[in-house]
């Protein structure tokens, strides 16, 4: 086993350290080292975006990023989108439209979707499809997640 | 399980250093896209993990019209696709980074990265053949530069030796009524691995073309410069018969494989329909230039 190392970067806007084995993915950094499980594994190879987290504002496979590659920079996860019990205006869209059957595939989407909001805040349809173009979701189809993102933007001010 | 030591130096002398002392067993990091897959899958298993994120020479894109284009080596394609000069300048090799993978992937994965994975249907390698780009390399001997269609020697390998790091790549500045493209042709409408993928660069004067470079990706063992095809085309007025001339020539210099994306039959006819369709569409640009 490799000496552990200690990563000092941003998680959610709180300054955090944690040690890792350098072989580990920031996914299972996340998810086994500091319990936020709310980033989820898919397909460990990039192609379906469950493991989507936002790396300085960019949407990024977790599953394809070292945890020691955190370091000094700022990550965002689904764990901070919500404000306390207030949710994000997308996870309360996604409630609102039923863009989720079993939701393994919902953070990646929240993620993304917010790093889209934040570039464009007011997109298209095929704003909103392009961007999303990285998330697989295998139950409920795209229209109603497309919809609540579009909702999202529309009524965010 | 295999353990792995990271290291992330700022300076290409300190990078050196490390890949030079380890070798074989030092494998350089730039968006881990390809690397950490194939760190899972056993395919690749290194000692050392050396992040060159961290390199300031490796991160930056430089213009200027007299000497052309400086891409880092580890400059991700979003960044690529973003930046106004690349579009403006180089939109074959912008829209072949636009074309790899999600956006997620885009985030990380980088032009230089691509090139040294080695692989045959990598979609940036085609438009860096037909820019003429050639590759900065620093190792332990010093320095040396190597043209983008000499780079891959088979499939997942690279000139690259040991101890070997690529700083950047260097792109010549575009003469006046230039442009290039790339196409590819894949079964779905995005995020999939090129059938077969062609770029071209071409240099205009009135309707005659002035010099031309067309290269093929994901029909032989390695990304190629079609060259009897773009020599067809240099010095020649530029019509429907010059391009279907210069198609059937990159279609002779093709040898693809039957494999699960397709068979060595239809790559051969695909090579034929993009070659003509890549040169249409540099040649609308370089006419706009």
């Amino acid at each position: 086993m490799a000496k552990r190392t200690s990563v000092e970067t941003i998680i959610n806007d709180d300054p955090c350290e944690f040690l890792c084995d350098p072989r580990q993915s920031l996914l299972e950094v996340l998810r086994d080292e500091l319990h936020l499980t709310g980033t989820k594994e898919g397909c460990l190879t990039g192609d379906c975006g469950a493991c989507t987290v936002l790396v300085d504002g960019r949407p990024v496979c977790s599953c394809l990023m070292l945890g020691v590659e955190a370091r000094d920079h700022k990550i965002e996860t689904i764990e901070g989108l919500a404000k306390g019990a207030e949710l994000h205006p997308l996870q309360q869209k996604f409630l609102e439209n039923a863009s989720l059957q079993c939701g393994i595939c919902t953070p990646g989407f929240l993620m993304s979707a917010k790093a889209l909001l934040e570039r464009i805040p007011r997109p298209t349809e095929a704003d909103v499809r392009y961007h999303l173009a990285g998330n697989l979701c295998r139950c409920t189809g795209y229209d109603k997640i497309v919809k609540a993102v579009l909702e999202a933007a529309r009524e965010s001010g | 399980m295999h353990a792995i030591q990271y290291e992330a130096p700022t300076t290409i002398e300190q990078a050196v250093g490390i890949l030079s002392a380890h070798g074989e067993s030092a494998r350089p990091i730039c968006g881990g896209t390809d690397i950490l897959i194939q760190l899972r899958a056993g395919t690749r298993q290194p000692d050392y993990i050396v992040d060159i994120k961290r390199i300031p020479e490796l991160s930056r894109i430089s213009f200027d019209p007299k000497t052309g284009l400086r891409l880092g080596a580890s400059v991700p394609c979003i960044q690529i696709f973003e930046n106004q000069i690349m579009r403006q300048h180089y939109p074959g090799l912008t829209e072949a980074a636009h074309l790899i993978g999600s956006l997620q992937i885009q985030s990380r994965a980088s032009v230089g990265g691509n090139l040294c994975n080695g692989s045959p249907a990598a979609d940036t390698t085609p438009a860096l053949i037909a820019l003429g780009a050639v590759a900065r390399l620093i190792g332990p001997k010093g320095e040396r530069q190597v043209k983008a269609e000499d780079f891959v020697v088979s499939p997942g390998r690279t000139v690259i030796q040991p101890g070997e790091l690529m700083v950047e790549l260097l792109i010549p500045a575009p003469a006046a009524h230039t442009s290039d493209a790339y196409l590819r042709f894949i079964p779905r409408n995005e995020m999939d691995i090129a059938v077969v993928g062609v770029g071209a660069s071409i240099t205009l004067d009135g309707d005659k073309c002035v010099a031309a470079r067309i290269s093929l990706g994901a029909v032989a063992a390695t990304p190629l410069l079609a060259a009897k095809a773009s020599q067809s085309l240099a010095g020649k007025k530029i019509d429907a018969a010059k391009i279907e001339k210069a198609a059937e020539l990159a279609m002779e210099q093709a040898s693809p494989i039957d494999d699960m994306r397709g068979t060595a039959e239809f790559r051969k006819h695909l090579v034929g329909v993009l070659t003509r369709r890549t040169l249409e569409r540099a040649i609308e640009r370089a006419r706009r230039n």
